[in-house]
């Protein structure tokens, strides 16, 4: 058995038995942060804060609502909105925040996109990011169904059946996923188990496994630049605080973080006490019913592009409906960002500022994903059917041309254009019912999505320079 | 040797332990499965003898609406081409029409309008004829025929009878 002495205090009689000292300056005090970082390094924080208001608010909402068909939907806006004292509190707090940390998840997200945060070496803090961005949704997913209103019912028809989509075992997929023919009470039962117990304990480790993920390459800044962190951590700590380029986590960076998490929740709770109603949908203030959908039904904001690439395709191509059409590039758009780092061909970490072809790549996709969101929700009638299939095309045109972008390969830039463009003209025949379902159209999709698998494959990287 | 006797252990160890794993992934799969009880909600039997002809009926099988049209003698498909035909459920000497109310673009229903004799469907303004053919609108095909059995009069819903595996090519 080791040695023990008599302990002086509390903190040392810890000590000895957790070595709480080194295991705070390990995970805080000696945690090295660079100071050339922004507000937008303070998302991380802030999305801690808001997963903690989610699990507490959550926890008081769980007291009193009943994951039961019969019982749910009053239990929710019954019980809990009008008999349980500050009920209408917790649930405005979960509501808003399950919306506004999406939100923050993509501003997180692209800021690590903008500043290359994602290559040499920073590849599992971007695919650890992205196990979460992914866990999120099915978490805000199998929540959005727990009220058992009319768009928690639709919804979970609709996304479910999303599954009878895969070859083969598609149609007994959707039934074993809802437990019944249709969504009813054992599918509530277990997305209600899903959404309290499994899938936060799922995002709790990835939390883990992406704060672990960042301890080896360590944060990014706004230049890329690659620091020496022990030696710069040396400097700091032998009193060269000014010359030292890095700040430790606790209790420096901290400070900072605080403040923007500070105006953050200023923004947040003016949201949950004046402005809630943007995350309660009217319709789902009616109780769910099997026999009438609603005439329009959407998502919540945050999967709005996604959703959108999916009904983007209004047109058969070949043997494939177009429904068939929508499910691949759907299921493309939610994996495709897992591959980030490897549809990227330049070593060069640098914000997209200082890599211009890559600046305009990320405006681009900025704004498409933003037309995305907005004709997400709009009717796929009309010409909107139209312009859904220009975003939806050119989300995935964009991730055909990063490589090209990224290696400077100007050619095959050009020949990725071109073939979008023809997409486009394509496109618009079938729209005005000009082209039919042809062999023209066929070729186009093929020699698309070629470049699309292809060329992250086949292009070699460019280096570039540190 | 004492060297493959670890090896040895450690497989007997591994396979032990694997079908442990495979035993536990299957009881985990069954727990997710429909129960007995729903599987046997899963068919709806309806008797089509009480029903007048021209009658419009609704019922529900696995949550879904099923319309039940009893055609008039004068008024089936005939005007319509011989592909729809094909749609009537032939049950003792009537002629019905067994389909699942939802519409095949998004999944609304659909209602009928008796005098005009069409299904119109108010979401997106999609229509179909008096046999379920998609007529106008974004449907992509006719409204769905359930898998259906013929017991005398009776019709057995969610049952694959020969009448429905002739209907859609099975057999």
């Amino acid at each position: 058995m080791a040695h023990f002495t008599k302990a002086n205090s509390l903190h040392e009689w810890l000590d000895q038995r957790l070595a709480i000292d080194k295991l705070w300056k390990v995970l805080a005090a000696e945690y090295w942060v660079p100071k050339n970082i922004n507000f937008l390094w303070a998302m991380g924080v802030v999305l801690l804060t808001m997963f903690s208001i989610l699990v507490i608010s959550g926890i008081f909402l769980l007291m009193y609502y009943k994951p039961d068909t019969k019982l749910a939907f009053d239990s929710v806006n019954y019980t809990i909105m009008q008999e349980v004292w500050f009920g209408w509190l917790w649930r405005h707090m979960h509501a808003v925040a399950a919306s506004v940390v999406f939100l923050v998840i993509y501003i997180h997200m692209f800021t690590g996109i903008y500043y290359a945060s994602y290559k040499r070496g920073r590849e599992m803090i971007w695919i650890s990011g992205m196990l979460l961005f992914v866990t999120f949704s099915a978490e805000a997913f199998s929540g959005y169904m727990l009220p058992w209103g009319q768009m928690s019912y639709w919804a979970a028809q609709v996304i479910t059946n999303l599954f009878g989509g895969i070859p083969f075992i598609g149609k007994d997929l959707v039934v074993w996923i809802r437990g019944n023919f249709y969504v009813s009470d054992p599918t509530l039962t277990r997305f209600f188990m899903l959404h309290v117990l499994l899938m936060p304990l799922i995002i709790m480790a990835i939390i883990g496994l992406h704060f672990y993920s960042l301890r080896f390459p360590h944060v990014n800044n706004q230049d890329g630049e690659e620091i020496d962190f022990d030696a710069e951590a040396e400097k700091y700590k032998a009193g060269l605080k000014k010359e030292s380029k890095v700040i430790p986590f606790w209790p420096v960076f901290i400070s900072k973080d605080l403040f923007v998490l500070g105006v953050f929740l200023i923004f947040y709770f003016y949201l949950v006490f004046y402005h809630y109603e943007f995350a309660m949908d009217p319709i789902n203030f009616d109780p769910a019913n099997p026999m009438k959908t609603p005439p329009h039904i959407y998502p919540e904001w945050y999967f709005l592009w996604s959703y959108e690439v999916l009904r983007g395709f209004f047109f058969p191509v070949g043997s494939l409906s177009a429904m068939d059409m929508g499910l691949i590039a759907f299921g493309i758009a939610n994996v495709i960002f897992f591959a980030l780092p490897w549809f990227d061909k330049n070593d060069e970490v640098a914000p997209a500022a200082r890599r211009s072809g890559f600046f305009v790549w990320f405006w681009l996709m900025v704004i498409d994903m933003i037309i995305l969101t907005i004709w997400g929700k709009l009717p796929p009638t009309g010409f909107n059917a139209y312009i859904g299939y220009v975003a939806a095309v050119g989300f995935l045109a964009l991730w055909a041309a990063l490589p090209a972008v990224t290696a400077r390969k100007k050619g095959l830039l050009g020949f990725v254009i071109l073939m979008t463009l023809a997409l486009y003209i394509a496109g618009y025949m079938e729209y005005a019912k000009t082209l039919g379902n042809g062999i023209v159209i066929v070729a186009l999709f093929i020699i698309f999505y070629a470049l699309f698998f292809l060329n992250p494959v086949f292009v070699r990287n460019r280096g570039g320079a540190q | 040797m004492a060297q493959s006797r670890r090896d040895f252990l450690g497989m007997v160890f591994g396979t032990f332990a694997g079908a442990g794993g495979l035993a536990a992934l299957y009881a985990m799969k069954r727990t997710w499965d429909p129960l007995p009880s729903v599987m046997a909600a899963g068919f709806t039997t309806v008797d089509l003898s009480p029903m007048k002809p021209g009658e419009f009926r609704t019922v529900t099988w696995r949550g879904k609406p099923i319309f039940i049209l009893k055609k008039p003698p004068e008024e089936n498909c005939n005007h319509l081409p011989d592909e729809t035909k094909k749609r009537l459920v032939k049950v003792g000497d009537a002629e019905y029409l067994v389909m699942i109310g939802l519409c095949t673009h998004l999944g609304c229903i659909p209602n009928w309008e008796p005098e005009k004799k069409i299904f119109h469907c108010a979401c997106h303004g999609g229509e179909y004829d008096a046999c379920g053919v998609n007529t106008f609108g974004p449907p992509p095909r006719p409204m769905d025929i359930p898998p259906f059995k013929i017991e005398g009069t009776k019709l057995v819903l969610g049952e694959e009878g020969p009448e429905y595996k002739k209907m859609v090519g099975k057999a």
